[in-house]
């Protein structure tokens, strides 16, 4: 009797000792994940949401190096063979244990024709599972760099999804919901409580998960909310109804540091923001100038390069939030260095005498295709290049559009003069110098996002070389000489890098990712 | 009576097909779904295959036949967004639009109604003008400026001055979502607890306030007109209280229009509800349709406008067969013309 009673005490007892330590971050940001399915959709707020319930194989931690998860180790076998380490005793949420076999289906499932992450690795020929441990990844020719795409295959259960018919990662044809798109089961520090599209997801502490140890702070609840509207998210933030908020607007950064228990924290973003030009057509289609291109004279855009005034520009438009760049990818991006992230001086009268020299004296007209609800304060941006063109003669047309109608008159390649920014998901150059600078070629799946016509033989042949090659060294060389190039041709005018700024309460202590995506296992909560 | 009926079934039939045909249309300039929809990496073929899946390369004719067909079998597609049933999205976001509206209305007739007899009762008086001059904010201040105001006076600033006057720390209310809410039956309702009726009262008077003024002037004019016509002073000549005379015979008489006027309008607070549901992250039909259209969502848009047509199409549909009910000159008018047009 007397034992049951304190067993009954202690059982209370433990459990208010429980419920006062049990912790809940409360965060929000402008849109929700559009899907828990981790194969489905390749957007910055849904992997951002499902990496706290999926792994991947090699993660990336808050300086963005990448650091073993469910791989413990990694290494080239043969030029077309990489070989990962299994962490061993890895249990899924459900209590089964995670073995290669769910890394082969994973990737498999990455590899179908419904996943939109086949891009990262469409270099894979073939993943075998060599033990219960080990893992070959098979690819087609050399691919040095295939660790880092890793970093964004989440993998999945096999048996989970085979018992929910999600074999496949969900697709429009389909007539119904699939059972991944509101559910989720993986080997992360989380499993999913709650799931309401748009309205309110909670998760919970992974009770098994095997960083237990590793990350043993953490907190016990995560409960997220979209806010849409800017104002009202930085109103949630400040009277205490949240306790993180992953997109404060740049305006209001100011009013939050003065907020007693608030904080933020910021740094430079992997995406930097620039103006691309068509150099390549025999006519610029928006323009008064007939018969010849403007843009195709390296005086012409070397004096508009010059002629804006980029200080200003982070002054005034992005309140400090940006730095000045020379180059069209960001630090923390392979390749990236200093010296190459250099700009030319602001100098309007140099500019005036370049436009003069190429026959422009008088300057032209262009229409400036900017988007408006995509990169920090784009619009604006493109609202100040506008009048500094001016300066120098350029009558710039500015025609701001959403989102979704800004890029498909890219990929119609129907624009003379565009803003666009760039992240860099695998932090290597080539992908900038695949999608950016290559000669767009739609068969041999290259220069997708040129849309400057811009073309050089030598950039083309050292970025297809740079994919292959091992040696290190010899590669380093080879994106040194392809960013020379890609200076000295000047088919993008780069603006700025973007920085973030994530803003919190005091309670919480967390690293900020440049990639701008939180992952609550770094976090704590006072 | 049974041909205007049909006449004006038909009728609305029309003017629903016309709003559909005008939204495909329409949609044409919201932009590319696609893009939303494939990482950045995806190449202009997988692009191309995309769009053939989802049947976007057909013409605008082709499409809104397909959508007509599938929508007279109840079925909206699926969200390019959610990858969800359109039905779903929408079944599951109405409790919360209809029961903000419900509140909206209600508060509107509440508060209208008594500060409308105020004010006629009590002519050039100074608080008597200080409504009136509430009531032209209120028609004047847009939504959008109202909700923020209330969500910086009563959750943000609130946490400094509540305590100073008085009120417990956490008597302030939410500045964004719905509370905890329980489901009865398939209805999601935040109606039954202490949060969730928390948490619509800022949002429901944002949305009230144009309904509320309006009320507010419609009864004051309504009664002002009231107080002079004979019977009112035939009233008070037989003695009656001011109290008989001014609830009793004057305010019964002012409210025929003003509940003709409120059931026209609930229509348009469901459709208009999308700017509150917007600055509360209020989770309605409103906010989908919202997020919807920056996604290009189609599916969802398209269900969302055709069912928004409907309760307008209803709501006219039924006051003019009350209208025709109560005025038989109108009922064979319009029938004459109807069989004449049919």
């Amino acid at each position: 009797m007397l034992v049951a009673r304190i067993a009954a005490l202690t059982a209370a007892m433990l459990s208010l000792v429980s419920a006062v330590e049990a912790k809940t971050l409360r965060w929000a940001s402008q849109g929700d994940a559009l899907t828990l399915d981790p194969h489905a959709q390749n957007e910055g707020p849904t992997t951002a949401m499902n990496q706290h319930v999926y792994d991947p194989l090699i993660q990336r931690d808050p300086s963005l190096k990448k650091v073993p998860n469910l791989a413990l180790s990694w290494k080239p076998l043969a030029p077309d063979t990489w070989e990962f380490k299994l962490r061993p005793d890895v249990k899924f949420s459900d209590g089964t244990p995670f073995t290669a076999d769910d890394v082969v289906f994973s990737y498999n499932r990455a590899l179908a024709p419904t996943s939109d992450f086949r891009a990262y690795i469409s270099s894979v020929k073939e993943v075998k599972a060599i033990d219960p441990l080990t893992v070959h990844i098979i690819t087609n020719g050399p691919n040095p760099i295939l660790p880092d795409y890793t970093t964004s295959i989440l993998i999945m259960s096999k048996a989970w999804s085979e018992k929910h018919n999600v074999t496949k990662p969900q697709s429009f044809k389909d007539k119904e919901e699939t059972y991944a798109v509101r559910n989720a089961m993986g080997t992360g520090p989380y499993a999913v409580k709650q799931r309401d599209p748009d309205v309110r997801t909670v998760m919970t502490k992974n009770p098994i998960y095997w960083g237990a140890k590793e990350f043993p702070d953490y907190p016990d609840e995560l409960v997220y909310t979209p806010i849409k509207e800017p104002a009202t998210r930085v109103a949630a933030l400040i009277s205490g109804q949240v306790d993180f908020v992953l997109d404060a607007p740049l305006q209001d950064i100011a009013r939050i540091k003065q907020t007693q228990g608030l904080k933020t924290e910021e740094t430079a973003q992997v995406r930097s923001i620039f103006l691309g030009l068509d150099m390549g057509s025999a006519e610029l289609k928006y323009s008064d100038v007939k018969g010849k291109n403007p843009f195709a004279d390296k005086r012409v855009r070397q004096a508009m390069y010059q002629a804006i005034d980029i200080n200003a520009i982070k002054a005034k438009v992005m309140r400090n939030f940006s730095s000045p760049a020379g180059l069209i990818t960001s630090p923390g991006v392979h390749g990236h260095t200093a010296a190459l992230d250099q700009r030319p001086k602001f100098d309007v009268a140099s500019a005036k005498k370049l436009m003069a020299d190429a026959g422009y004296p008088n300057g032209f007209s262009v229409t400036l295709d900017c988007p408006n609800d995509r990169y920090n304060n784009d619009e604006q941006i493109c609202q100040a290049v506008t009048g500094m063109l001016a300066q120098i003669g350029i009558k710039v047309d500015l025609q701001a559009r959403s989102k979704t109608l800004h890029f498909p008159k890219l990929q119609k390649k129907d624009s003379s003069f565009f803003l666009l920014g760039w992240g860099v998901p695998t932090l290597d150059s080539h992908y900038v110098f695949t999608f950016l600078y290559q000669t767009n070629d739609a068969a041999k799946k290259v220069g997708g996002w040129n849309y400057t016509g811009y073309s050089n033989d030598k950039l083309d042949a050292l970025s297809d070389a740079m994919l292959k090659e091992v040696d290190q060294a010899k590669r380093d060389k080879m994106i040194a000489d392809a960013w020379a190039l890609a200076v000295a041709d000047m088919p993008y005018l780069p603006l700025h890098h973007q920085l973030i700024v994530w803003a919190m309460s005091d309670k919480v202590t967390m690293p900020i990712f440049a990639n701008d995506s939180p992952n609550f296992k770094y976090s704590k909560m006072k | 009576m049974l041909a205007f009926i049909v006449s004006r079934l038909l009728q609305s039939l029309a003017v629903m097909l016309a709003v559909s045909f005008l939204c495909f249309v329409l949609f044409n300039y919201v932009g590319d779904p696609v893009n939303n929809m494939v990482g950045q990496e995806a190449g202009p073929a997988e692009r191309a295959e995309m769009r053939h899946e989802l049947g976007l390369e057909d013409s605008i004719g082709v499409q809104f036949l397909r959508f007509l067909g599938n929508a007279v079998t109840g079925n909206f597609g699926k969200s390019y967004r959610l990858a969800r049933p359109v039905s779903d999205l929408i079944v599951e976001r109405m409790p919360a639009t209809l029961e903000l509206v419900f509140v909206a209305a209600l508060l509107a007739l509440a508060m209208g109604i008594p500060l409308g007899v105020l004010t006629a009762l009590r002519r050039n008086t100074i608080d008597s003008g200080a409504v009136m001059t509430f009531s032209l904010a209120g028609v004047a201040m847009p939504t959008f400026v109202i909700g923020i105001l209330l969500i910086y006076v009563f959750s943000v600033e609130c946490i400094s001055w509540a305590p100073a006057i008085g009120l417990p720390a956490d008597w302030c209310f939410p500045s964004f979502g719905r509370g905890e809410t329980v489901k009865v039956g398939a209805w999601s309702t935040g109606l039954l607890t202490s949060s969730g009726l928390k948490a619509i009262v800022l949002p429901a008077f944002t949305l009230s306030l144009f309904q509320m003024t309006l009320v507010l002037r419609l009864v004051r004019s309504q009664m002002l007109e009231v107080l002079r016509t004979d019977y009112i002073k035939f009233a008070r000549a037989r003695g009656l209280t001011d109290r008989a005379v001014h609830f009793r015979h004057a305010l019964k008489n002012t409210l025929l229009p003003v509940i003709t006027v409120i059931g026209i309008q609930v229509g348009g607070l469901i459709a208009f509800s999308i700017i509150t549901e917007t600055v509360f992250q209020w989770p309605g039909m409103g906010q989908l349709f919202i997020q919807s259209v920056q996604f290009a969502d189609i599916p969802v848009m398209a269900a969302y406008l055709v069912m928004v047509s409907f309760i307008f199409v209803a709501i006219n549909f039924f006051v003019d067969l009350l209208y025709a009910a109560i005025d038989p000159r109108l009922r064979i008018d319009r029938a004459r013309v109807g069989t004449a047009g049919g």
